[in-house]
C-alpha cells in the first residue's frame, strides 16, 4: 500500500514536473541568456565574460548601461507606456466583444455549439500575417470598411476623440492598431470564457431568480463573478502577447503607435547594440511577469477554493 | 376534492391549482391536474421519475409556464407573474448554493434584492442561522460544508425571505440514508416552527409518509390518489398505488358473492371473505391486495381454512432485525410475501427454508380492488 502510494507520487511528480521542465528550457534558460546579454560588454562581436580572472583579481563585471539608458531616455518609458495602454485598450475591446459572444455560444442550443466554436476558430485557418494584411486593403481609402466609415461619419467622431490624425484617413493610426489588434486577440477571449460559461450551473441563475433577481441582476451578482476565472484568462491571453506585439504595429500602425517590440527590433536590428535590446526585453518581460504572477496566484487559489 | 375518490377532507383551499396541462410538444407532462392545498399543510408529489412531479413544482415556481390551467395563491393568480416576483421560495434539488458566496450572503442574497437595510438584513440573517444552527458557518463557501449543513443553508435561504409557499425539490435525495432519515424530523420541526405551507416533490415514499400530511401519488402526469399517508397506504385507489407504496400482495379473482355487509372473492389459491360491502357485481373481475404484515404465518391450520386462509411452502427468507420477510410459494405457484415481527429472541422450531405453512388474515385485512 505505501509502496503503491509512493509510486503514485512519484508518477505525480513526473507528470508535474513535465510543464516545469519546458517552462525551465523554453522560458527561464532563454530569458537568462538574454538578461546575461542585457549586462554585457560588447567586445567586437563577442560578448565578454561576466566573471574574469587576471592577475589575482577576480572581476566580476556587470554593465548597467542599457537599463541605465532605458531610464534616463523618456523614449522608452513612454514606449512602454503606449505598449501597454494599446494591449489594455485592445483586452477591454476584445472583454466586451467577446463576453456577450461567449454567453450566447454557450446558451445556444447543444447542437449548434461545436458549428459556433468552428466559426471562431476558423479564422486560425489563414495565415495571421494575411489576415492582418487584409485589413490594410479595407481601412485604406477606397477600401469598403473605410468607405463605410466614412460614409456614417464615424470617422469625425474617431477623429474628435484623437483615433485618427485626419478625418477620412484611417490607416496607420491608433484606430487602426487597435482595431487589428482587437480582431486578431478575439478568439483568444472567447475560447476561455466560452469554456467557462458553458460549465455553469444554470440552475443557480433560476435559484437567484426564485430569491427575487432579476435576469439583469442574476447576470451580474451569478454570471459575472462566476465567469472570472474566464475573463482573466481570456484578459492574460490578449493582454501579454499584445503588449509585444512587433507585425500588427508594424502593418497597421503609424508614426504615433510606435511600441516596444519596434523597438526592441530596432535595437537588434538596426543599431546592432544587442545588450540594449535585450535590457529592454528583460523590462518588457518583466512588465508582462506581474499580471501573470497576479493571474497565477488567483488561479491557484481558485483551486485550492474547488477543492 | 369531490374529484378525488379518497382523500381527507379538504380545508379552505390555499393554493389553487385548477385544471393544469403542460404539454412539451406532444408530450403531456403535467395532465389535466387540480389540487387544492391548505394553509400551513406540507403537502408531497410522489412519484417515479419522469411522472410530472417536478414539472409541476416548477410552474409553481414560475420556471414553467402550464399550456392551461390556473394556478393562485390566496386568491391572486399566479400566471402573470416571473419567479422573482412569487412569493413562494424553492429550495432546490442538491440545493444550488452560489458557490461563491459564504454562507451569509447565500442567505442574504434574497433579502437585498428586496432592497432592505443593512440592519433588517443582517438580523434576518442571524435569525436564520440560529434557526439551521449553523451561527459557526456563516463565513464558509458552501463547499467547506458537509452536505447535511448545505441542506440547512439552502434550507434557511428558502425561508429568509419568509415566504408564503416553501417548494422543496427532492430536499432530502442527496443524503445518504442514515442522515436522510435524521434530517426528514428535523426539517419538518422547522418547517412546522415556521409555519410556511409546503409543497414537496419526491421519488421516495418513506420521505413523503413520513413529512407529509397529504401525498398526491402522480404517475403519468396524472393524480392516481390524493390523501393522507395512511390512507393511501391502507386503502390505496388502484392496483398501482398499493403496488407504488409499500409492498404488497396482488391476487386476482373474481367476485363470487355480494353482500351489503361483506363480500366473498374467488381466487386461485383461497377464497376471500371481506368483512365490507363494495361496489360491484358479482362475477366481476376484481384484485386483492394484501399488505404482507397483516398475515400470519403458523405451522397449525388455522380454525376456519375455508377462508383467509392458504397453505404454502416457504420458498425465501429474508431477515431485516425487526422482521423477517418469507416468501410462500401456493398452489398455483404464486408467492405470497409476509412479513412477522420478530417479538421474541430466539424461537424454537422456527419457520424455515422448505417448511410447510398456513397464512391467514382477517376479514379486515385487505383492500378490494376494482381499478
Amino acid at each position: 500500500m505505501l509502496q503503491r502510494l509512493r509510486s503514485l507520487a512519484t508518477g505525480r511528480t513526473a507528470v508535474i514536473g513535465v510543464p516545469y521542465l519546458w517552462l525551465l528550457v523554453f522560458f527561464l534558460l532563454p530569458f537568462l541568456i538574454v538578461a546575461r546579454i542585457s549586462v554585457s560588454e560588447m567586445e567586437n562581436v563577442a560578448f565578454k565574460d561576466l566573471v574574469s580572472f587576471k592577475d589575482g583579481l577576480l572581476q566580476l563585471s556587470l554593465k548597467f548601461s542599457g537599463y541605465q539608458f532605458i531610464a534616463e531616455d523618456s523614449l522608452y518609458f513612454d514606449t512602454y507606456l503606449r505598449s501597454v495602454q494599446y494591449a489594455a485598450a485592445t483586452t477591454l475591446l476584445c472583454l466586451g466583444i467577446g463576453y456577450p459572444f461567449a454567453y450566447f455560444m454557450a446558451r445556444a442550443k447543444l447542437t449548434a455549439q461545436p458549428a459556433l466554436l468552428m466559426l471562431v476558430m476558423l479564422p486560425f485557418w489563414t495565415s495571421f500575417l494575411l489576415r492582418v494584411y487584409a485589413w490594410k486593403g479595407l481601412l485604406s481609402e477606397g477600401g469598403w470598411v473605410a468607405d463605410v466609415i466614412v460614409g456614417l461619419g464615424l470617422d469625425q467622431l474617431l477623429f474628435a476623440t484623437g483615433l485618427i490624425e485626419a478625418p477620412g484617413r484611417l490607416m496607420n493610426t491608433p484606430f487602426s492598431l487597435v482595431l487589428g489588434m482587437t480582431y486578431t486577440y478575439l478568439p483568444f477571449m472567447i475560447l476561455p470564457l466560452y469554456a467557462n460559461l458553458a460549465k455553469m450551473d444554470l440552475r443557480l441563475l433560476e435559484a437567484a431568480s426564485d430569491l427575487g433577481a432579476t435576469a439583469w441582476v442574476a447576470f451580474w451578482k451569478i454570471t459575472v463573478p462566476l465567469s472570472k476565472a474566464g475573463i482573466i484568462a481570456g484578459s492574460m491571453l490578449v493582454f501579454i502577447p499584445c503588449v509585444g506585439e512587433f507585425v500588427i504595429p508594424e502593418l497597421l500602425g503609424g508614426p504615433r503607435t510606435l511600441m516596444i517590440g519596434r523597438v526592441m527590433w530596432d535595437e537588434f536590428f538596426s543599431n546592432n547594440d544587442w545588450p540594449m535590446a535585450s535590457s529592454v526585453a528583460v523590462v518588457m518581460v518583466l512588465l508582462i511577469i506581474v499580471p501573470l504572477a497576479i493571474f497565477n496566484k488567483y488561479q491557484a487559489e481558485a483551486q485550492e477554493a474547488r477543492r | 376534492m369531490s374529484q378525488h375518490a379518497v382523500g381527507v377532507a379538504a380545508p379552505a383551499a390555499f393554493l389553487q391549482i385548477q385544471d393544469v396541462v403542460k404539454d412539451f410538444g406532444g408530450h403531456l407532462a403535467v395532465n389535466h391536474v387540480s389540487l387544492d392545498i391548505a394553509k400551513g399543510e406540507i403537502f408531497a408529489l410522489l412519484g417515479s421519475s419522469g411522472c410530472g412531479k417536478s414539472t409541476l413544482l416548477r410552474m409553481l415556481a414560475g420556471f414553467e409556464t402550464p399550456t392551461s390551467g390556473r394556478i393562485t395563491l390566496d386568491g391572486v393568480d399566479l400566471a402573470s407573474m416571473p419567479p422573482y416576483q412569487r412569493p413562494m421560495n424553492m429550495m432546490f434539488q442538491s440545493y444550488a448554493l452560489f458557490p461563491h458566496l459564504t454562507v451569509w450572503d447565500n442567505i442574504a442574497f434574497g433579502l437585498r434584492r428586496e432592497g432592505q437595510a443593512s440592519a433588517q438584513v443582517n438580523a434576518r440573517v442571524e435569525a436564520m442561522l440560529k434557526l439551521v444552527q449553523l451561527g459557526k458557518y456563516a463565513k464558509r463557501k458552501p463547499h467547506q460544508l458537509s452536505g447535511g449543513q448545505q441542506q440547512r443553508v439552502a434550507l434557511a435561504r428558502s425561508l429568509a425571505k419568509q415566504p408564503q409557499m416553501l417548494l422543496l425539490d427532492e430536499p432530502l435525495g442527496a443524503l445518504d440514508k442514515k442522515l436522510r432519515e435524521e434530517t426528514q424530523i428535523e426539517l419538518v420541526n422547522i418547517i412546522e416552527q415556521v409555519g410556511v405551507t409546503c409543497v414537496m416533490v419526491t421519488h421516495d415514499q418513506e420521505e413523503a409518509m413520513t413529512m407529509a400530511s397529504r401525498i398526491a401519488v402522480m404517475s403519468e402526469g396524472s393524480f392516481l390518489q390524493v390523501g393522507a399517508p395512511a390512507d393511501i397506504y391502507e386503502t390505496p385507489a388502484t392496483r398501482f398505488v398499493a403496488d407504488f407504496i409499500g409492498n404488497v400482495n396482488l391476487m386476482d379473482g373474481t367476485l363470487a358473492i355480494d353482500r351489503p355487509d361483506h363480500v366473498i372473492i374467488d381466487c386461485a389459491d383461497c377464497k376471500h371473505y371481506v368483512g365490507h360491502g363494495i361496489t360491484g357485481t358479482e362475477g366481476m373481475a376484481v384484485s386483492v391486495a394484501l399488505r404482507p404484515e397483516k398475515i400470519t404465518l403458523t405451522r397449525e391450520a388455522p380454525a376456519d381454512t375455508a377462508f383467509n386462509a392458504t397453505q404454502g411452502t416457504v420458498k425465501e427468507m429474508s431477515y431485516f432485525g425487526s422482521f423477517t420477510v418469507y416468501h410462500l410459494a401456493l398452489a398455483s405457484g404464486a408467492l405470497l410475501k409476509v412479513s412477522q415481527a420478530n417479538t421474541e429472541r430466539h424461537v424454537d422450531d422456527a419457520l424455515t427454508w422448505g417448511d410447510r405453512a398456513w397464512a391467514h388474515w382477517s376479514p379486515s385485512a385487505h383492500v378490494v380492488l376494482t381499478a
